[in-house]
């Protein structure tokens, strides 16, 4: 199964260190890109293109506007959804997407801009006759029709034969999993069910892009994880264009092709999993895409790609920065918990550039695969770090609350953001 | 039940009495070969004369039965109709279009059987079983609305923009979406047409035209000369086909339900 690479793919930390030297710039990127999908073969749009079994299409939206009364949902949004993309729009909720996807769907209006689908304008197109199907935040399942009925239903509408729909429909129940549910009334299944009954109806006309609002929100946490996984799947068997809305940073993280994160009605940054996650382009979304230290910096010096801040609560710390920022200027400095290693006996032989400060375990969450460390620094600010359980016991003395330990990180995966993102 | 006052078993004791007394006294009545309200001995004779010698009493069954159903079913659909578009239609003067619609429940039966005939009158319609038959089908309209909409309340929209998103024109989602899904509220507001239809008094009367008696109307006219037992008689009759009517429609939305 294909994972998130940055976070869990070791082949491409590995890779990461050799280019190094050119970290951070777009031609980086691409080849860090073109690299990923050398080691992950696995990857369903590799796969896909491979296959050629390419059936979705390019959603091109520009310059969307979108009020209700005096409430803007949507500020000059655009965006476009490349052909068979699993492409996710990502924000806390109220930040738009939703009226995003439902002006794809046809139940909403933009005031201003044009959302095209393989360059035709859609919006003169009425919803029933748009080729853009939409899986429901709330199932949205016919309650007086059976199982087979809901998927059957589109069909019904075009007046196919009986012989042709029982086909159909079989062969979708299957791609669902649904076998032995088809006589059932929606309100004898159980969520998850009710949930593949709804895709399976979404996708039975073949749609050109297919919408998913926030469907797995309803479920449990364990079967959303293995429905997401389900999703991915049925997204390599069908190859259509799928556009995901969550607040799940988890969910789009693990599957999307591409990640869009919204705020208060704009877009913040389109990028792939990793590169929203490694490279957040504010301090929104450093904050809102996983766990991270932020703080607010004061540019001191820069000297090519390092740039020296005195950070508040850390004091004066080094980081790289391929765009270096002004000197003078307040910044936001951010460093992801994992980056950060931590021992109760001072590092030695420490690459240059690392910043290294000592304090006081404020407070240990064990949590299995990892432990969480809250380390009170002398200045009184808390700092995360949190350490993985690679080895059936891990090196050194084990690190208990109130121990004085050492945390270090390298200037290399520290991070300079723009302040908070979205806000006027 | 409190037994420390006997307050509540007396309340209970009396509205059973003047409830069901009524009902036993004439059943019993119905059976008595007697006119009068002594007892002499059992008979079926009453109901011989009701099955068998009362040609105009069927007649305005007949009439009632017309009416109920006829005025009921139109009723039906339009009141649908109109509770579909009062929830989700979006256009001007809405709300006034609500509280006009609802208006006749509001109004005295007698201003509204008044204001029919002189209506009717004016126009020059005359009266009969017509102008009883658009006068139900007003009075109706605003039940009807009232159920179809309480059961649209609970109604989960996104189904309606599930089926438009599936390619269902307005026609095809009103047919096999919005109809089917609270069939349970038009088949009760169906119900409650044909009731209220078939014992209306007040507003009949005014719009009734010669040769158009429906059956309240009947059993009006009959008891000005005194009591009949066959008026006893067919009141049994029709307590026996009302219980099996409520019983088998409570069983039907049971189902319905489902």
């Amino acid at each position: 199964m294909y994972q998130t690479p940055a976070i869990a793919g070791s082949p491409v930390l590995t890779v990461r260190k050799n280019v190094l030297t050119v970290r951070r710039n777009v031609l980086t990127h691409q080849r860090k890109r073109d690299i990923l999908v050398d080691v992950a073969p696995g990857r369903p749009n590799t796969r896909r293109r491979q296959s050629g079994k390419l059936k979705g299409s390019e959603v091109r939206i520009d310059g969307v506007d979108k009020a209700f009364g005096e409430f803007p949902a949507l500020i000059d949004v655009s965006l476009t959804v490349k052909k068979g993309e699993f492409f996710s729009l990502l924000g806390p909720s109220g930040c738009g997407k939703t009226t995003l996807l439902r002006i794809i769907a046809g139940f909403e209006t933009p005031d201003v801009g044009s959302v095209l689908i393989d360059d035709v304008d859609i919006l003169p197109i009425p919803p029933n006759r748009r080729h853009v199907n939409t899986v429901f935040q709330s199932y949205a399942l016919f309650p007086h029709l059976s199982v087979f009925e809901n998927i059957a239903f589109p069909l019904r509408l075009r007046g196919l034969g009986e012989k042709v729909v029982t086909q159909r429909v079989e062969s979708y129940i299957e791609l669902v999993r649904l076998h032995g549910q088809a006589r059932k009334m929606p309100s004898q299944i159980s969520g998850g069910q009710k949930q593949r009954v709804a895709i399976a109806r979404a996708l039975i006309n073949e749609p050109d892009v297919l919408l998913l609002d926030e469907p797995l929100s309803a479920l449990d946490a364990k079967l959303r994880q293995q429905l997401l996984i389900e999703l991915d799947t049925i997204h390599d068997s069908v190859g259509v264009t799928f556009i995901y809305v969550t607040h799940d940073q988890q969910e789009a993280l693990s599957v999307s092709d591409r990640v869009a994160v919204m705020n208060l009605g704009r877009v913040l940054q389109i990028g792939a999993p990793f590169e929203i996650y490694e490279q957040p382009a504010d301090e929104f979304v450093a904050n809102f895409i996983g766990d991270t230290n932020i703080q607010p910096a004061v540019v001191t010096s820069v000297e090519g790609e390092l740039s020296r801040l005195d950070a508040e609560g850390l004091g004066p710390v080094v980081v790289t920065c391929d765009v270096p920022p002004e000197p003078g200027h307040t910044v936001r400095h951010t460093i992801r918990p994992e980056k950060i290693r931590i021992s109760k006996k001072r590092p030695e032989g420490l690459a240059p550039n690392t910043n290294i400060l000592q304090g006081l375990v404020d407070e240990r969450i064990y949590s299995g695969f990892q432990s969480k460390f809250f380390v009170e620094l002398p200045s009184g600010y808390v700092i995360k770090a949190f350490q993985q359980h690679a080895r059936f016991l891990d090196d050194g003395p084990e690190i208990e609350w109130k121990d004085p330990v050492w945390v270090w990180w390298n200037a290399n995966d520290g991070y300079v953001v723009t302040p908070r993102g979205g806000d006027e | 039940m409190s037994t420390k006052s006997g307050f509540p078993r007396f309340v209970y004791i009396f509205v059973t009495f003047f409830l069901i007394a009524p009902l036993i006294v004439l059943v019993v009545a119905s059976f008595n070969a007697s006119r009068s309200m002594q007892w002499e001995r059992f008979s079926l004779e009453w109901y011989r004369r009701l099955f068998f010698q009362s040609r105009d009493l069927w007649r305005a069954v007949r009439n009632s039965v017309v009416i109920a159903l006829s005025s009921a079913t139109v009723a039906t659909i339009i009141g649908s109709l109109a509770a579909i578009g009062i929830r989700w239609g979006r256009f001007r003067l809405k709300s006034y279009v609500q509280t006009v619609t609802l208006m006749p429940l509001l109004l005295p039966e007698i201003i509204l059987g008044v204001s029919l005939l002189i209506f009717f009158a004016s126009i020059g319609v005359p009266l009969g079983l017509g102008t009883i038959f658009i006068a139900h089908t007003c009075f109706n309209l605003p039940f009807v609305i009232l159920i179809v909409l309480a059961r649209l309340e609970e109604f989960d929209f996104s189904i309606i923009e599930a089926a438009y998103d599936l390619g269902a024109r307005e026609r095809d989602t009103l047919i096999r979406v919005i109809v089917p899904v609270s069939m349970p509220g038009i088949l009760s507001a169906f119900l409650t047409a044909v009731t209220l239809s078939l014992e209306d008094f007040v507003i009949t009367f005014f719009v009734a035209g010669p040769g158009s008696t429906t059956l309240p109307l009947y059993v009006y006219s009959a008891i000005r000369f005194g009591v009949s037992p066959v008026i006893n008689a067919l009141s049994v009759v029709m307590i026996a086909v009302t219980v099996a009517l409520v019983l088998l429609a409570r069983n039907m939305l049971k189902y319905i339900a489902k």
